[in-house]
């Protein structure tokens, strides 16, 4: 067990490791001067030299790296361009609409998903059964754009149910600010609970065919105590893996529907970094959002040992 | 998963179509295709001309799908637009499977290599893909290609892990031992005994990732991160027309539409086409 924990951690730092490499390296993909292209066709040759000079471009390669890995280490991702604060403190000051609009958006897919999945394993090849499964398969498919800006104009704008964009303004309160999260998050859960439910399905179609679950029926248990009490805490595994999966295309998903409501989080941070060039904060929210993306992934695993007692590493 | 069975024809045709919806849906993406392609033909209209007397005028007669802000005809641009679509996901399914093959290939035939190969495709796969694909065009510029590009490089990973894996189950094989044995060339083995044996799970993960790069080529594009925002595509439309949803919300409607059903259509036909090629997943749906 120790082993494992020590060889799970290791490769995880492995990971990050490459990742900031890979984000070092995405930078100077840039055809032409990095510097030259964040400042745009305005900027004097002197504003370049000035931007190669304090960002280290005019610096070997090599030494680049370094500095860049040794700073990162450090928790230093550099210095936005556009914001003239330091990278860390961007991201931070932006992070908690996209942290709650990812947590609010998996429960809906969870609480969307869970059941219907559990229910059409239960009720394998029923209409609700078929039905489910076309569903997921439309939900994957909709852009999440395009059901945003519907609920937005039909939901919101129409109906008044909730506020149709933006965080609530600089005076809002917390739960204010949580009241215009709702409508984006229901959106972003539809499109997340179709991998849950699918995945969801499909393994508990994999554990009401064990032995074990056959055996509690012949016991004489109760259909619901089957399904509760066997199967669905041995299907815990896989869902809790998808959950994790799932985390990177709540990113993704986030990035457009904070574009589409309005709310400024990093979705709409890194958007708006693009159109300015600023990429350090580019850079930064690539770094930060894939090493959360690893410590999940490493969370996720060391759930199994809690949930499933068989499982030894 | 890669089995060395070879595949019966009329079996796999049957099997492939054993489910109805898969299909309408090749049929339904044959259709767009199609309609796309010669979009020059069916296009009522030139997508870029604009009439000012005809600005925002509903589906109807005249145009059929309605008229935009500037007066031009929906249908047109819709048809021209999923041109481009298209042409980004058939040019990403291609260039991201040569890619992961190329990976997948050197990690498992090669094991020196597998284990920096596996961690690079891990730390590659850490990236959501909208994200890594608004940084790389961010940096490499908005053009039809370095879109292509770019979500090649996002979506590689997904086919050099499955291939990866095939060839580390089919190098230990007994006949890929015997045609060692024998003198084959390691050419020969690897496009005669492990390509030809991995084909399969390839052509399924191309299937969604020709689905996935159309949804990320509209959700850059919506976010006018994608390509040139003159050329329309089906998520620039969808842009364009928001600041008019109260009132032509059809603006929206007809390429989102298009997107969806595309979408959809796709991953049926992968759906189906994983069930037909691989029998016992058929019931993870």
């Amino acid at each position: 067990m120790q082993n494992y924990l020590f060889h799970r951690i290791l490769g995880m730092f492995a990971v990050i490791f490459l990742v900031l490499t890979l984000a070092f390296a995405i930078v100077r993909l840039a055809p032409g001067d990095p510097a030259a292209l964040m400042l745009g066709p305005e900027a004097t040759p002197e504003d370049v030299v000035q931007l190669r000079e304090r960002l280290g471009l005019d610096r070997p390669i090599l030494t680049q790296y370094l500095t860049f890995m040794g700073n990162a280490v450090q928790g230093d991702l550099g210095e936005s361009i556009f914001f003239k604060q330091s990278v860390l403190k961007t991201l931070a000051q932006r992070a908690e609409p996209t942290i709650f609009l990812s947590l609010f958006s998996l429960s809906f897919a969870l609480v969307i998903a869970m059941p219907i999945g559990i229910y059409a394993a239960y009720r394998r090849g029923s209409f609700l059964d078929q039905s489910s499964v076309t569903m997921a398969m439309l939900a994957a498919s909709l852009p999440s754009f395009f059901t945003g800006l519907l609920f937005q104009r039909y939901v919101a704008t129409e109906l008044g149910w909730f506020p149709a964009s933006g965080y609530g303004g600089p005076d809002a309160d917390f739960w204010e600010r949580m009241r215009h999260l709702i409508l984006p998050s229901f959106v972003l859960g539809i499109v997340n609970s179709s991998i849950i439910l699918r995945f969801t399905r499909a393994s508990m179609l994999d554990i009401m065919g064990e032995d074990y679950v056959r055996t509690a029926r012949s016991k004489g248990m109760t259909e619901k105590r089957v399904v509760l009490r066997h199967a669905l805490k041995n299907a815990a595994i896989p869902i809790i893996t998808v959950v994790g999966l799932t985390f990177a295309l709540l990113v993704s998903g986030a990035v457009v529907t904070e574009r589409v409501f309005n709310i400024p989080g990093l979705g709409n941070l890194v958007v708006s970094a693009v159109l300015r060039r600023d990429y350090p904060v580019i850079q930064g929210t690539l770094i930060v959002v894939a090493a959360l993306y690893v410590v999940i992934n490493l969370i996720t695993d060391l759930l199994y040992l809690i949930v499933d007692k068989r499982v030894k590493y | 998963m890669a089995g060395s069975k070879s595949i019966d024809e009329p079996k796999f045709l049957e099997l492939l179509f054993s489910r109805r919806a898969v299909l309408v849906a090749l049929c339904v993406f044959l259709l767009i295709g199609f309609l796309c392609a010669f979009a020059g033909l069916f296009s009522p209209a030139d997508p870029a001309k604009m009439s000012v007397r005809s600005r925002l005028t509903l589906p109807g007669a005249d145009f059929w799908l309605g008229a935009d802000a500037f007066g031009r005809d929906v249908l047109s641009r819709v048809l021209h637009a999923g041109r481009v679509s298209l042409i980004i996901g058939i040019g990403v399914a291609l260039m991201a499977s040569l890619i992961g093959i190329v990976l997948g290939l050197l990690a498992g035939l090669f094991r020196h290599l597998d284990a920096p190969l596996s961690r690079l495709v891990d730390a590659m796969m850490a990236f959501p893909d909208i994200l890594l694909a608004i940084a790389l065009v961010a940096i490499l510029g908005g053009s039809m290609v370095n879109v292509i590009i770019a979500l090649s490089i996002v979506y590689a990973p997904r086919i050099a892990r499955i291939v990866r894996a095939s060839t580390l189950v089919i190098r230990e094989l007994p006949y890929v031992e015997a045609a060692h044995a024998l003198g084959s060339s390691m050419w020969t083995i690897v496009t005669k005994h492990v390509l030809l044996n991995i084909l399969s799970p390839i052509a399924v993960q191309a299937t969604f990732i020709f689905a996935y790069s159309m949804l990320a080529e509209a959700g850059l594009s919506f976010l006018g991160v994608g390509i040139d925002p003159k050329t329309p595509t089906w998520g620039t439309m969808v842009n364009e027309g928001r600041q008019y949803i109260d009132q032509a919300p059809f603006l929206i409607v007809f390429p989102g539409l298009a997107i969806s059903l595309s979408v959809l259509s796709l991953q049926t036909i992968g759906d189906g086409l994983r069930d037909a090629l691989d029998p016992r997943l058929a019931k993870e749906l």
